[in-house]
């Protein structure tokens, strides 16, 4: 019977926590692009525009749902809801500090993945049902790319795992002690690379995200929208929400395998707090490159994965795996 | 034995009767419709079931990886492939006979007879005593390099053969413009 409240009481947590971030990283998100740009971003609705996400929510749910005449009904209506439940799922394994886990699972990093890989099929979903052929440009592009940065983003992981020796999540965090040249970013004891290991996991990340330099997928410029362009109201919405969700989680995930997670930097009072810092730190970091960098092209792109994220990524593998060998 | 509704029995049987009739509906959605991307999407659906119900009988690792190559890579080269196929309109206004329709429903009735036959009148193997391992990472890799290795190594030797076709295919093409 506790398990079953300590459930239930995670369940809303994890609710209420999806619920704020989604709505305030917009709200960060538009005030960053705001400063980068010399204006002050929204301002209008509360105290420095504070309000801004329920307004925008309430304006999302009042508007009609809008069936496009070419769309394929059954996927243009289910594509929204199929990015966001695994986005939702993910929130279960991850570690927010060393007792607050919803559920712990052995194969906490390959769910991760799991997961995350369907983003792809319901943007695709989303593209196709859509009966537009920008949104289909749209979503194939965003597919090539996804299955394209998910390999490097797999092999870097697998390095972390064969440090660790374990796919539990809290697992990896526990074994990176509680000093920042403990923290699997700085262990070059267990392989020189790491740091540049990390940076082609933020990479990898920002790309499987859908974010700047890498948002080939929306395009305003060439595409409109991209694959949400025939979406109105709460339609747009979840595929925005579904956005910030898959931002939180690929900071989590960095956060957890790389950064230490819970751990403090110099030892004093572990915790969720520090979780949450070095995760707004890693999310305030994806909204300052959106608003720095230009979007790439797409050749670039694509080029930049599979002739140098990946042959690199597998030369670090077996260089890491030399390492753990040798010492 | 009939639990009630709500024990843990109960409960867990409801739920392997959802991960039952997920696999049925995505398998139905994926051969009945007519557009091709609905099949990939009952596909996908299907494949949700069957990793559900590895989940439930106790191998989440396989859970996982039907997840993360069915769904997340097999599923989305079938939707590219199907971009290469000719669309569907030309498809649906094309007249299918009536005889391979009566064909596909013999064959397919023999089959479904044949497999019903063997499962109700089959003899079943006890369940084992003890299980062969924990079903870990750790075991599966150790049978993968000792027991399964050759299977192993036929399986990478079959891709590697494919994706070399593949290539082989594609460059062909690109070099007859």
């Amino acid at each position: 019977m506790n398990e079953l409240i300590r459930l239930l009481a995670y369940m809303l947590g994890i609710a209420a926590f999806l619920g704020l971030n989604l709505a305030y990283l917009g709200w960060v998100e538009r005030k960053g692009a705001g400063h980068f740009q010399r204006r002050t971003g929204p301002k209008e609705v509360g105290p420095y525009g504070l309000l801004q996400p329920l307004a925008d929510g309430l304006k999302l749910m009042s508007k009609q749902l809008v069936v496009p005449t070419n769309a394929d009904r059954p996927l243009y209506m289910c594509a929204p809801i199929l990015i966001m439940v695994p986005s939702v799922l993910l929130f279960v394994a991850i570690p927010f500090g060393e007792h607050l886990v919803p559920r712990e699972f052995n194969f906490g990093l390959i769910m991760m993945f799991a997961f995350a890989s369907m983003a792809g099929l319901s943007i695709l979903i989303g593209g196709w049902g859509s009966g537009n052929k920008y949104s289909l440009i749209a979503g194939t592009r965003a597919v090539s790319q996804n299955v394209a940065y998910e390999i490097p983003m797999l092999i870097t992981a697998i390095n972390i795992v064969l440090i660790t020796g374990s796919l539990d999540l809290n697992e990896i965090v526990r074994q990176q002690g509680s000093y920042i040249w403990n923290w699997n970013v700085f262990r070059l004891d267990k392989s020189i690379l790491m740091p540049v290991s990390f940076l082609v996991f933020f990479i990898c990340s920002l790309a499987e995200t859908n974010r700047t330099p890498f948002d080939l997928g929306e395009c305003e410029g060439e595409l409109v929208a991209g694959y949400h362009t025939e979406y109105g109201g709460m339609g747009f919405g979840l595929f925005m929400m579904a956005e910030y969700a898959n931002l939180v989680i690929g900071c989590s995930l960095t956060t957890v395998l790389f950064l230490g997670g819970w751990q403090c930097p110099f030892g004093l009072f572990p915790g969720p707090h520090w979780f949450l810092l070095k995760m707004y730190f890693l999310i305030w970091c994806f909204v300052w490159i959106r608003w720095t960098y230009p979007r790439t092209t797409f050749w670039g792109l694509l080029n930049l994965s599979w002739k140098y994220l990946i042959p690199f990524s597998l030369v670090n593998l077996l260089l890491t795996a030399l390492f753990i060998k040798v010492f | 034995m009939n639990p009630s509704l709500f024990s843990p029995e109960g409960l867990a049987g409801i739920i392997f009767l959802i991960l039952i009739g997920v696999t049925i509906l995505g398998a139905i959605i994926a051969t009945c419709t007519k557009r091709l991307i609905r099949s990939v999407t009952g596909l996908a659906v299907c494949f949700v079931g069957v990793a559900g119900l590895y989940y439930f009988l106790n191998s989440p690792f396989v859970a996982m990886m039907e997840l993360l190559i069915y769904v997340g890579a097999v599923c989305v080269t079938i939707a590219f492939a199907i971009m290469l196929a000719e669309p569907d309109e030309a498809r649906l206004a094309r007249k299918i006979s009536g005889l391979s329709g009566g064909l596909a429903a013999i064959c397919g009735g023999a089959i479904a007879f044949a497999l019903g036959y063997a499962a109700v009148n089959g003899t079943w193997m006890a369940a084992p005593a003890a299980r062969a391992n924990d079903g870990s990472l750790k075991m599966i890799g150790e049978s993968l390099l000792t027991r399964y290795s050759m299977v192993f190594e036929l399986i990478s030797i079959v891709l590697l053969v494919a994706i070399i076709g593949s290539m082989a295919l594609a460059r062909g093409g690109r070099r007859e413009e």
